[in-house]
This record gives structure tokens, C-alpha cells and sequence, in this order.
């Protein structure tokens, strides 16, 4: 009767473990750096918990009997018993990792992992240091099950049940089989994290050779885990009572509170008696619980990361571009409206406008998701690599609540522990020689995100021993890429985009620097896949900065749609300082370079025809229409022949046959049909 | 004995085959926006139902003078996995089965670079079809 997946119970937990792994890594890290903080030491104790409670829950006996162990070992910590050191906190890093791993061997259906290596060493830890026998972790008090109390209130439980006609039925039938009616109260112990799963298995227990004809909450919020400490149930089968209690004991965090044979004849009489005599007696103990429990379990909430739901990528893909479709057709139905000046069209049209924009942000938004997910787990793998090569590194993070599409989320993160690597195995040096160098010992690599414009900014940087340009040159010079002259006249971030080429450094020149060049052209290449770019900028003997430039690919943009000759182009508003009109009198030359006096401001001037190739085509008007465009910190006026307005386009790629043209950052469909191409001012002169 | 189907299409007053499982669909011109800056045998791109795919055109790539007539002229879409182009032909004449040993090797045939993308040649009642990789056409594939 109940139909209760244990599948979806399992996304769920999956989901929360991840979620409370990610907190534990990030404690752990804090508690490493700084063995005094016991709020740290608290989390961590908290997430072992919960993930204890959560795996037994569910049945997954390693991951329970470890975190049961890691649990017993930071409560030694909590009480002082021990003290956090590091083989304790890399123990604890061990355990995490296993963790990790379990989860994954969850997710993948693979059979569970041998973990008495780790449980020795937690062992060990406990008997090496905390011998005094003073506090037995099995007593700690951090987790009280409230029983007593509980005891009490098992006095005021009763039938909550109204029996109707058709039930009464139903219960003489089976009397006359000579089957047993139960009424069963079941407790959930208060710290119970998955009721549901709870209920679900009490149900499923039960079902195996009798039938559940009523529960109270009905089975849907039993089934959501709508409910407080405890839920009801009538089940007929042919048991008696002590085996219906053993089988409900077996169950964890659940206790038979009350296994009652249902005397049908007083419920006749409760039935006709009505409610009055029955309601009041359970009411007022109930609700008083029941405020207690909302306030615990809300408390319980505020505490929870966050209610999610998982959704497949392709099908947020699809319903993207459906709304993009709708944009679309938006815009041609804008342009009917235009034309046939009916107002209960434009009414229609205006209403659909709102709704569609709606729907974009609302889409929009659901694509979007921190960077955080990405950096969360660097700072482990920075610590890990520094420890392994022997240095000290400070690892900054900054902007990690910076927000990106989840197509450029999926992607950044394997460029980003190349650059990480890199920064930490070649640009770092040793304790040792930047003592030398009068540096701190421990190098700082600081990685940074942050929004500009229509684009998000991701740097790494370090401040290690920087690019030998010299080196490079000589490499690049001797690898024929470019010749001695040229090398030399080449700027230091033009030598070091060498280091972008793919195979500039193979095997062979493994040595001081270019160990940084292994890969960065595979780097460049994902970062420019997803219409990004990267820099490097580096001063030798102070650091090494790579600066990564992403779109925030919003698939639908404001633009202002423009006309040069007769064709029709659209500029990003985002990158859109002004438009303004001038005269042809007004252009001045300066180095043979058209300017314009713009407000009292020098301001150079191209020709968007030029630019773009047009054919010749014979504009001689005196107005000269000019887009003000900021590429960088330079302002810069693009002279097209009208300007159309403005509008909402769809980004569509010009697919993988055309991606790197300068100037063009993509195509998108007009009202009337016909493609118009997207220029990026950025990268257009 | 095996056998291949190829789209017969024509450009000026040669004939050529494109292997018919890389063809998705032949359409009419349709209006085609120029990309500046991009390769010189790109025409511009077009809208097929919402997407944005890439033309080329053969003429120049091939050195061939455009026609007079565009009357019959088509665009031929290609599919690659996720990679969609079109090129422009000037008619589409027929879907042709070649048998495999009808197929001369190119190289014979021809011996200047553009051999590369031609597969070889296909010999059909007294008809020669210069039949095109058209991945290495369109320069997928190297």
C-alpha cells in the first residue's frame, strides 16, 4: 500500500553526505591550521555524526562503524583527552578520503570497504594518548537521547484513529478470519535524520506477511517524513505481539512504544461516542511536544546546507534553449505589434514580454552555481602537494561565492588544478631558498574569482620565482618558433605565451621552468573552448599570475543591434558605454588615427566597415553614427551607419568551424529569420 | 560485393560524390550572412530551424568559377557529431551506388595537394565522380 522507493531515499542521502564531506574537508583544514578552535572541532564532530546516524539509517555499516570510530576519537579531542596533532589530523584526513570513496562505492552500486586499517589507527590513538580511564567516549554527552521523557509522554499515547464505516468492516472481516487487528505506536528516536527511511523500513518489516490498513500521518507525509517523534498504524496479520516488537526493535533509532490488540468492540463504542471523548485526551500532550519538536526541528533545518534537487545538465540544456526559442519568437511577435498598432495585441505582447523575461532569469538562475563547488577542493590538494614536496604554502581563496554557468562550472576545474599544481610544484621554492631570498618561508598562492562586466576573472597566482623570460626566449629561439631578433624585441607577456604552445616544453627541458609549460596548452585550449582566454603575467624572482577570462556564457543578452552597409550586427550592452552622433567635420586627425572630441575627451574612432571587411558601400552622409565601446580600461568609437535599438538575442555558437574569429563572440537569429552576428569589442580592433 | 551511396551534385561542370551518411539534408539557399575575418572559403552562415551552421563554398575553395545560374544551387548540410556544416553546390543531381571496385584510387589521378580530401574517383557509366572526404574537407580531420 505504501509505495516507497528506497532508490530515492539514496539520491538523498548520497546528496547529504557529499554536502556534509565538504564541510568536514573544509573544518579539517581549519582545525590544522589552527588546533585551538574548537568551533571547528565542533563541526567536525557534528558532521561525523550526522554522517554516522545518516549511513547506519540507511544501512551502510562501514561508513557507520568508521565515522562511529572517528566520532569516539574527536570526542577525546573535544574533551582535551588529546591533543589535535598532526598525525591525528592526517588520520582524520585518511578517514575522509575513505569516506569519500565510500560514498562513491555507494553511488556506483560497489560492494562496501574494508576500513580496520583506519579503525586501528583511530584505535590506536585513542589508547595511545588517552589512557586515562576518566572518560569512556561511550558516555559522552554530547548526544542525548531524551528516553525518559519520552517514557512519560507514552502514557498519553492513544488510538489517534476515527474509524468509519467502511474500517469497521474491514476489522469484523478480519476478526471473523481470525486474524489480529494491532494498533502499533511507533517512536523515532528525536535525532532520527531520515524518519522517512525509517518509517519506510517499519512499513516494509511489517508487510512481509500482514497488511497495514491505516496509518496516521497518512502514508504520503509518512512518506515525506512529515511527522514528529512517532506514527501510528493498524496492521492486521497473524503475529502476536512480542514478534511485532522484536521486529520493530530491530530496526534502529525506532521502538515499539505501544503493540495493542484492537478490541473491536470498544472502538465501536469510541467510534460512536465520538471524538470528543477521545481528541482532548491525546491533544494537549502532543502539542505541547509538537511546539517542542517544530523548534527542534527547525533548528535542525537552519543547520542543513541547503534543499536540492538534482537535475540532469541536458535537460536544463533543453529547457534553456526552449526559453531561447521563446525569445526569439518574442521578438518576432514584438515586431508584429510594431506593425499593426492594435492595442490588445501590444497588451498580449507586453504581457508575454514580462513572462518570458521571467522565465529567463528564473533559468537563467537555476544554471548558475557558485564556483565555490570547484574550489572547495583545492585547499586539501594544495595542502596535500605542498606536504609532499616539502614546502610551506599559503592558501588564499577569495570570491569563491562568485556565480558562473554550470556548463563553464563543469569545465574550469581541471585547468584550475593544472594552474594550481603548477603554482605550488614549480612556482613555490623550497623553505630553505626563500629564506635565502629574504621571502617568508611559506609561498602564497591566492586564488581569486571575480565578476567584471559580462565575464568572471579567475586568477592564480603565486609568489614564487616567476617565468625565466630568458629561458624561454632561448627555447622558443631553438625550437624555431621565432628567430633571435624577434625574440628579443618580444614583451615579457608575449615570451611567455610561448609557454601556450602546444609541445613547448616536452620531455627533454624538464628543467627549472619549464616543468610550467607541461600542459598549459591543453589549459589554454579548454579555457578558449568555452570562449574564454588566459594570460600570464610574471616578474622573475617575485611570482607568477595567470589570469583567466570567462564568459559567463548567459546564453541570452541585451544587445544593440546596428547597421553597417547592409548588414545587420549586434553589440553586447553590457560592453556598450554610449552612442552618440557626430559630424564628419567633427573628426579630427591625430597620427593618422581619426579621433573625435567626446565631451572634452579624446576619442579614437574605427569604422566598423572597415573593420569588418564590408564591401564598399557609399555612405557620404554628414552623420556619422558612433557606438562608445570600453575594451579594457580604453573607451573606443565605433563608427556604423544607423543604429537599430535595442534588444534581447539569444547567443548561438557559430559551432566549432568558426570559433577564435576576432571580433565575432557569436551569431544569433533576428526576428525576420535571418542570422546577425555578435561582435566582441574586445577582441575587434 | 560491396557498394557505397553517394549524393551526386554538380559545381561549374564537374561532378562529385559525398558519402550519403555524412549528408542530414539538402536545402535551398537560404539567406546566408557574411562572417568577416573568417577562412576565405567560408560564406557566411545560415539559420537551419534555430541553429547557426556554417557555409562554405566550394568555388573558391576549389577554384572553381561561380555559375550564372543559381537556379538549382543547394545547400548540402553535413553532420558530425555535434560539428554541423553546409556547403553550396550548384545542383544536386541524384543519390548514385557505387560499387568499391569502382573506385579509383585519387592519388593516381590526381597529384596536386587538393588530393587530400578527395577520396578517390567514382566511375559510373561513363560518368567520373570526384568523391570528397568531407571531414578533411571542412578540416576536422587532418
Amino acid at each position: 500500500m505504501l509505495n516507497m522507493d528506497m532508490s530515492q531515499y539514496l539520491d538523498v542521502f548520497l546528496e547529504e553526505c557529499k554536502e556534509h564531506l565538504v564541510n568536514l574537508n573544509e573544518k579539517l583544514l581549519e582545525l590544522e591550521k589552527n588546533p585551538q578552535d574548537l568551533s571547528s572541532l565542533n563541526e567536525i564532530f557534528r558532521a561525523a555524526h550526522t554522517l554516522k546516524g545518516m549511513s547506519s539509517t540507511m544501512g551502510f555499516n562501514d561508513m557507520a562503524v568508521l565515522t562511529h570510530h572517528m566520532e569516539d576519537v574527536l570526542s577525546y579531542l573535544k574533551e582535551g583527552v588529546i591533543k589535535v596533532e598532526t598525525p591525528i589530523i592526517d588520520t582524520l584526513f585518511d578517514c575522509f578520503d575513505r569516506l569519500q570513496v565510500m560514498v562513491g562505492n555507494i553511488q556506483e552500486g560497489k560492494p562496501p570497504v574494508d576500513n580496520t586499517d583506519l579503525i586501528e589507527m583511530l584505535e590506536s590513538i585513542k589508547k595511545g594518548e588517552g589512557n586515562s580511564a576518566s572518560s569512556e567516549p561511550g558516555d559522552r554527552s554530547s548526544v542525548v537521547t531524551p528516553e525518559h521523557e519520552d517514557k512519560e509522554h507514552a502514557a498519553y499515547v492513544s488510538m489517534p484513529f476515527e474509524f468509519n464505516q467502511y474500517d469497521l468492516t474491514v476489522l469484523r472481516e478480519v476478526q471473523t478470519r481470525g486474524l489480529n487487528a494491532y494498533y502499533i505506536a511507533v517512536k523515532v528516536a528525536p535525532d532520527c535524520l531520515m524518519k522517512s527511511v525509517r518509517a519506510f523500513m517499519v512499513f516494509k518489516s511489517l508487510e512481509t506477511d500482514g497488511e497495514i490498513i491505516k496509518t496516521h500521518p497518512p502514508a504520503q507525509e509518512l512518506d515525506e517524513g512529515k511527522f514528529q517523534d512517532r506514527f501510528h498504524l493498524i496492521l492486521v496479520n497473524q503475529l502476536d505481539e512480542d514478534t511485532i516488537r522484536q521486529r520493530i526493535n530491530n530496526i534502529s533509532e525506532v521502538e515499539p512504544e505501544v503493540v495493542q490488540l484492537i478490541d473491536l468492540n470498544s472502538i465501536q463504542k469510541t467510534g460512536a461516542d465520538a471524538q470528543a471523548d477521545q481528541r482532548p485526551a491525546v491533544s494537549p500532550p502532543t502539542q505541547a511536544a509538537a511546539a517542542g519538536e517544530k523548534a527542534q526541528e527547525d533548528s535542525f533545518r537552519s543547520s542543513k546546507v541547503k534543499q536540492t534537487v538534482r537535475v540532469d545538465i541536458e535537460k536544463l540544456d533543453n529547457l534553456m534553449n526552449l526559453v531561447g526559442e521563446l525569445v526569439i519568437n518574442k521578438g518576432r511577435l514584438e515586431q508584429i505589434g510594431l506593425n499593426q498598432h492594435r492595442g490588445d495585441l501590444n497588451e498580449v505582447i507586453e504581457q508575454m514580454e514580462r513572462i518570458t523575461s521571467d522565465l529567463q532569469n528564473v533559468v537563467m538562475n537555476v544554471r548558475m552555481v557558485p564556483i565555490e563547488q570547484v574550489f572547495n577542493r583545492f585547499p586539501r590538494m594544495v595542502r596535500d602537494l605542498a606536504k609532499e614536496l616539502g614546502k610551506e604554502v599559503n592558501f588564499v581563496i577569495e570570491g569563491k561565492e562568485t556565480e558562473l554557468d554550470r556548463t563553464v562550472i563543469d569545465e574550469i576545474g581541471d585547468p584550475l588544478v593544472h594552474l594550481l599544481r603548477n603554482a605550488v610544484d614549480h612556482g613555490i621554492e623550497y623553505p630553505e631558498e626563500r629564506r635565502q631570498k629574504g621571502k617568508p618561508t611559506a609561498g602564497l598562492v591566492r586564488l581569486v574569482a571575480r565578476h567584471e562586466g559580462n565575464n568572471v576573472f579567475i586568477e592564480v597566482s603565486d609568489d614564487g620565482k616567476g617565468l625565466d623570460l630568458d629561458l624561454i626566449r632561448r627555447k622558443a629561439v631553438e625550437k624555431g618558433l621565432a628567430t633571435a631578433q624577434e625574440a628579443d624585441n618580444m614583451t615579457a607577456a608575449q615570451v611567455a605565451d610561448f609557454m601556450f604552445r602546444s609541445g613547448f616544453s616536452t620531455a627533454q627541458n624538464v628543467t627549472d621552468i619549464s616543468g610550467r609549460g607541461v600542459g598549459l596548452d591543453v589549459v589554454k585550449n579548454k579555457i578558449e573552448s568555452l570562449n574564454g582566454d588566459i594570460v600570464v603575467d610574471t616578474v622573475w624572482g617575485q611570482g607568477t599570475t595567470f589570469k583567466i577570462r570567462l564568459p559567463l556564457t548567459l546564453a541570452i543578452i541585451q544587445a544593440l543591434l546596428v547597421k553597417v552597409g547592409d548588414e545587420t550586427y549586434a553589440i553586447p550592452l553590457s560592453s556598450v558605454d554610449e552612442t552618440t552622433m557626430i559630424s564628419k567635420n567633427d573628426i579630427k586627425m591625430v597620427q593618422s588615427q581619426e579621433v573625435v572630441l567626446l565631451r572634452g575627451k579624446v576619442l579614437p574612432l574605427v569604422k566598423a566597415s572597415y573593420l569588418l571587411e564590408c564591401p564598399e558601400h557609399g555612405n557620404n552622409e554628414d552623420i556619422m553614427y558612433v557606438v562608445v565601446v570600453r575594451k579594457g580600461d580604453k573607451q573606443l568609437g565605433i563608427v556604423v551607419d544607423s543604429l537599430i535599438g535595442q534588444q534581447e538575442i539569444v547567443i548561438k555558437s557559430l559551432g566549432r568551424l568558426l570559433t577564435g574569429i576576432p571580433g565575432v563572440a557569436g551569431g544569433t537569429i533576428l526576428g525576420d529569420g535571418a542570422v546577425s552576428l555578435i561582435l566582441d569589442p574586445g577582441t575587434l580592433v | 560485393m560491396k557498394e557505397i551511396q553517394v549524393v551526386a551534385f554538380t559545381l561549374g561542370s564537374q561532378e562529385y560524390g559525398v558519402d550519403i551518411l555524412d549528408v542530414q539534408e539538402i536545402i535551398k539557399v537560404l539567406t546566408i550572412t557574411r562572417v568577416p575575418r573568417a577562412g576565405r572559403f567560408i560564406e557566411g552562415v545560415i539559420n537551419l530551424r534555430g541553429n547557426v551552421i556554417p557555409v562554405f563554398n566550394l568555388h573558391k575553395r576549389f577554384g572553381v568559377p561561380p555559375v550564372e545560374d543559381k537556379g538549382e544551387a543547394r545547400i548540402i548540410v553535413f553532420q558530425f557529431e555535434d560539428t554541423r556544416a553546409g556547403i553550396i553546390v550548384d545542383g544536386v543531381s541524384e543519390v548514385i551506388r557505387i560499387s568499391v571496385d569502382d573506385i579509383e584510387d585519387a592519388g593516381k589521378v590526381y597529384q596536386n595537394l587538393d588530393a587530400d580530401f578527395i577520396q578517390g574517383v567514382g566511375k559510373v557509366k561513363g560518368r567520373l565522380l570526384l568523391l570528397l572526404n568531407v571531414k578533411k574537407l571542412l578540416g576536422l580531420e587532418t
